[in-house]
């Protein structure tokens, strides 16, 4: 225990994660309803080209893939209404580009192979100060932004037309929905890597929802699953020396597992 | 349409409006007013535009010709939407999964935010006590929606339209897959939100079973208005036979 007070770089993972771990669960709990859980690991992939062209540049590779990430989930709004493609169709059609991209210019400039796999399995444990405060602020921002327009959102995903009806600019929100969904995903990445950050959104609300009954314990739930996630993956990685973002998910499976025997009654 | 109801200025008025939906008209040259106080029931064959026409009053859908004006105001101009309640056809197809209580489901229709002063939250406790209440599912507030009877979400989808205090609610085919007791209250309860709570009433529906007992006013549309008048003389009109004998309506009258 005493570890996690000596050592600045685990009060930055746990302070970067916990703020993080809820931003993810806030906004996953309207994604899944959305039926919008794909998009998490869709956008996660175009991010990964955003990090490699980050450090192809030698930029800030968090900055880039927010840019990439925000570009991208409005692209996916866009060719899902215009296109005629079905949801998914459009994710899957943007997240192979980002692979793609990503790919080449990872064979383009060989020199950061290593940078780069952090990204895709996550190095919380490597988080820099500046992130650290960029992430909290971040987090923030879309916890505040979901929290404030609760109602409306809740309104839209449940029943669009009424929604519509009532005077809600539904195209809107969806955009808000979108962007936030990918600045979410980019600070995920931070957490659990590119290739887990859809966990991070799914399975904290996939888990709440198994034992909500209304929409208010969903997301409180949600963002009890995510913060004891991330708080004894952390603790279990660091005791045990594994990797954390593959112990955060650990976690968040074993709780979403709980909750699915508790609501068939079978613990 | 009587003589009063003439005189006074329409709620909402429908002035020939058309809609062409890209593969031929829909809607031709409909001008229907619709009175504070009416309950009207906007009825046709499946197909003859009904919908259309509601989703052109909701501003769901730009008519092609025509102009809709909403309290006096023009369509593209009313923001006051809290004072129309609307239940969509397909209200009862929400996920049944959707983790939200009968309350909150209600409350969607309610401001923008959770994070009001205690007074405004206190205005809202009691408009939604109210309006679960006036539809007698107060007892049920806090049951997931999805765990409720096709015929109590039903009650609570008017609860949410009404919470607001609407002058005008309007619904499209409201009964579809609800048995015929369930519909004897769902019409006495629009019967009584009409007399009681002074709310316009409209609604859309290829069952003229009910025309008989509720309604005051009776639109018959087939992409044309092909009638427009009171019940009593729609029941004695050409056109309700015209509609019987060919079958296009589903009737059940008592």
């Amino acid at each position: 225990m005493d570890a996690f007070f000596t050592y600045g770089f685990l009060q930055r993972a746990l302070l970067a994660g916990i703020f993080i771990a809820v931003a993810c669960a806030v906004l996953g709990v309207f994604l899944l309803l959305r039926k919008d859980a794909m998009i998490g690991h869709g956008l996660s992939h175009i991010t990964f080209a955003g990090v490699a062209l980050g450090l192809f540049l030698h930029m800030m590779p968090l900055a880039v893939a927010l840019a990439f990430s925000v570009l991208a989930s409005l692209g996916i709004m866009k060719l899902k209404e215009s296109a005629g493609l079905y949801g998914d169709t459009a994710i899957a059609i943007v997240s192979s580009l980002g692979m793609a991209l990503g790919i080449i210019l990872a064979t383009l400039s060989q020199n950061f192979g290593v940078a780069l796999l952090n990204y895709l399995f996550g190095e919380i444990l490597a988080i820099e100060p500046v992130e650290v405060w960029l992430s909290m602020a971040l987090a923030t921002v879309v916890v505040v932004l979901v929290v404030g327009n609760y109602r409306k959102f809740m309104s839209l995903t449940f029943d669009r037309e009424s929604a519509r009806v009532s005077g809600i600019r539904v195209r809107r929100l969806d955009t808000l929905i979108t962007i936030l969904a990918s600045v979410t995903i980019v600070l995920g990445m931070k957490v659990v890597g590119i290739l887990l950050v859809s966990a991070l959104i799914v399975i904290p609300a996939a888990a709440g929802l198994q034992l909500a009954s209304n929409f208010k314990a969903a997301i409180v739930l949600s963002c009890g699953v995510g913060l004891v996630s991330v708080i004894a993956g952390l603790a279990l990685a660091f005791v045990l020396d594994l990797p954390a973002s593959g112990m955060i998910v650990l976690v968040g499976f074993s709780i979403f597992g709980l909750f699915f025997l508790l609501r068939k009654g079978k613990i | 349409m009587d003589s009063s109801a003439a005189e006074k200025k329409p709620l909402i008025s429908v002035e020939n409006v058309s809609f062409n939906d890209g593969y031929g008209p829909v809607l031709l040259d409909i001008t229907l007013p619709i009175h504070e106080g009416d309950f009207l029931s906007i009825i046709g064959p499946i197909g003859s535009g009904k919908t259309t026409h509601l989703n052109i009053i909701l501003g769901l859908l730009k008519p092609t010709r025509g102009r809709v004006r909403i309290m006096g105001k023009d369509l593209e101009e009313f923001a006051d939407w809290p004072k129309i309640g609307y239940i969509p056809q397909k209200a009862t197809h929400f996920d049944p999964l959707f983790p939200a209580s009968a309350k909150e489901v209600v409350a969607m229709a309610l401001g923008p935010s959770r994070l009001l002063s205690r007074g405004t939250r206190r205005r809202e406790e009691s408009a939604i006590r109210h309006a679960l209440q006036v539809v007698g599912m107060e007892e049920f507030k806090n049951r997931r929606i999805g765990r409720l009877s096709g015929g109590q979400q039903q009650r609570i989808f008017i609860a949410r339209a009404i919470v607001n205090g609407p002058r005008i609610l309007f619904l499209d085919e409201p009964t579809t897959g609800v048995d015929a007791e369930t519909q004897g209250y769902f019409y006495d309860l629009l019967d009584r939100l009409n007399t009681q709570e002074g709310i316009t009433i409209v609604l859309v529906t290829h069952d003229i079973g009910i025309v008989d007992k509720h309604i005051s006013q009776v639109a018959c549309l087939n992409q044309r208005l092909v009638y427009h008048g009171s019940h009593g003389e729609f029941c004695r009109s050409e056109t309700f036979k015209d509609i019987l004998a060919g079958g296009h309506l589903v009737s059940h009258r008592h």
